[in-house]
């Protein structure tokens, strides 16, 4: 055991650690395919999938052996490369991004001080996942979703860049134990933010593609878009993509805007996870709570609200900011 | 600008109360009701399987007139008529083929002694087409179904060597089906 000194211990646990956290992160992910089901039919006044273990617990289990049983069918006339290529990119690019995410003081796999800035190059590069898998099927509606996840993309990736802004003018730092130790010491960002709040919420749905900003995979217009093609496995990691986008912008909103893993008024320190887990459970129901309500726009509504509201807002709430942070100094 | 202002508001606060009156179903009963534990309710007259009754003697009240047949628009009936030593007709083989049936009833109506009767059932799902051709041993019930004190041949009377219809003791004479009074 002479190997084992303590710097190589550090380095084994750090990525224990970080290995438990991704795991969790997927299977989260994952399970969310149950729980947004269940949410649904929730609130339609249904009972959603319950046949399968206890309140139907076990159907991601079902789901994963129907998925993996399946064929994995390429078309013949797709581009074998990037057609393999996107769910791959779907699935690990926000997966990713939960590098920068502190989850305990404790717990995090990542400190690093562009966290923001990595955040948002990872969205952008989850970007390529619906460009790649929309252009590579060779799919008329396939070619549609991606154009429309472009026309959208150019709309958010502005405003969802320029939304957070004002809490990095205010912390002085791109790193998320910063902002979440500003929080504790002042007040939460919702306060102060709230426009920013506003502006990354929607932006934060529209990266992960989720309703009302899933025109790019509108299944009663285009036949679910850019994924129409794949199947098995590969659409599996689509799906799971996307829940995982879920939940690392849930994570990212209570990291920024709701204190991290502080509780609120410094309620039970002892108990870091839980707050974290609760509030990061919030913004998951939240998401699924938006698509069982909201109807879907156009996508050139949606770039109108994006360019002509988002936009000044954010921009509105950067010059306030800067301006109070300047006149503080 | 304020209209422009004012317009985005509000939807702002449609949006959001929308999002509230659909999270407020949270609190609802749900409308599901769980098929197999919980028994649906089936009123009465609810057309499902076929059944064959028999009159309050216990026997059987087909007459083999084969109308049921003729009435289906289906054609799913076949049967064959014979005749018991007492001169009743009854159906040598009856079957019905639940595969083409379509529950519609035209059998029941068509019947002049209420024999075939559809009964509040549904649960017949089978695995083989041929399970789901159901012979006269299968349509047979012993009860009158329906119609508890009808008995055809009390109405219309039974001929047999040596009495007319009507002639015999506590036996009704036969209705003159060709008048008008009552």
């Amino acid at each position: 055991m002479s190997w084992l000194s303590p710097e190589m211990a550090d380095i084994v646990i750090q990525i224990l650690k970080s290995l438990v956290i991704m795991l969790a992160v997927v299977v989260c992910g994952a399970l969310l395919s149950w729980v947004e089901r269940r949410l649904l039919g929730l609130w339609q006044d249904r009972y959603g999938p319950n046949r399968v273990g206890p309140f139907g617990a076990f159907q991601l289990g079902a789901d994963m052996v129907k998925m993996f049983f399946k064929e994995d069918w390429n078309p013949p006339f797709v581009d074998k490369l990037i057609f393999t290529l996107a769910p791959v990119v779907a699935m690990s690019a926000l997966l990713i991004a939960f590098v920068v995410i502190p989850v305990t003081p404790t717990w995090g796999v990542a400190d690093l001080n562009i966290g923001l800035l990595f955040f948002f190059a990872m969205a952008g590069l989850a970007v390529y996942a619906v460009l790649f898998a929309g252009w590579s099927s060779n799919n008329k509606f396939a070619l549609i979703g991606a154009l429309r996840a472009s026309a959208q993309t150019l709309s958010y990736e502005v405003f969802l860049g320029l939304s957070l802004m004002g809490i990095v003018a205010q912390v002085g730092s791109f790193n998320m134990r910063d902002i979440v130790d500003y929080q504790a010491q002042n007040v939460w960002f919702i306060i102060p933010q709230i426009l920013g709040f506003a502006t990354f919420f929607i932006a934060g749905v529209a990266v992960t593609h989720r309703h009302p900003f899933d025109q790019p995979e509108a299944e009663q217009e285009i036949a679910d878009g850019y994924h129409i093609e794949y199947a098995g496995m590969k659409w599996g990691m689509f799906f799971v993509g996307e829940y995982i986008g879920i939940v690392m912008v849930s994570a990212l909103l209570v990291t920024l805007f709701f204190g991290g893993w502080h509780g609120p008024f410094g309620l039970l320190p002892e108990v870091p996870f839980l707050w974290f887990a609760l509030k990061t459970g919030f913004f998951i129901m939240l998401f699924i709570l938006l698509r069982a309500s909201l109807p879907r726009p156009r996508y050139d509504q949606v770039m109108a609200f994006g360019w002509k509201v988002c936009l000044p807002l954010t921009l509105i709430n950067l010059l306030v900011t800067g301006a109070l942070v300047l006149a503080a100094q | 600008m304020i209209r422009s202002i004012i317009h985005i508001l509000h939807g702002t606060y449609t949006q959001l109360r929308s999002l509230v009156m659909v999270f407020s179903h949270a609190f609802r009963k749900r409308d599901t009701l769980q098929y197999p534990e919980e028994a649906v309710y089936l009123p009465p007259r609810y057309r499902g399987r076929i059944v064959l009754t028999r009159d309050p003697d216990g026997q059987e009240r087909c007459v083999a007139c084969n109308l049921c047949a003729v009435a289906c628009p289906a054609s799913c009936i076949s049967l064959q008529k014979t005749e018991a030593e007492d001169g009743r007709w009854y159906p040598e083989f009856f079957r019905i083929n639940f595969s083409r049936c379509i529950f519609c009833g035209m059998c029941e109506e068509a019947c002049p002694t209420t024999a075939i009767q559809l009964t509040p059932d549904f649960e017949m799902a089978d695995f083989r087409r041929q399970d789901l051709v159901y012979e006269k041993e299968d349509l047979l019930i012993s009860g009158p179904g329906k119609y508890p004190e009808y008995n055809f041949y009390r109405v219309s009377g039974l001929s047999i060597t040596g009495k007319p219809k009507g002639a015999a003791q506590n036996e009704a004479a036969p209705i003159n089906v060709k008048g008008l009074l009552p």
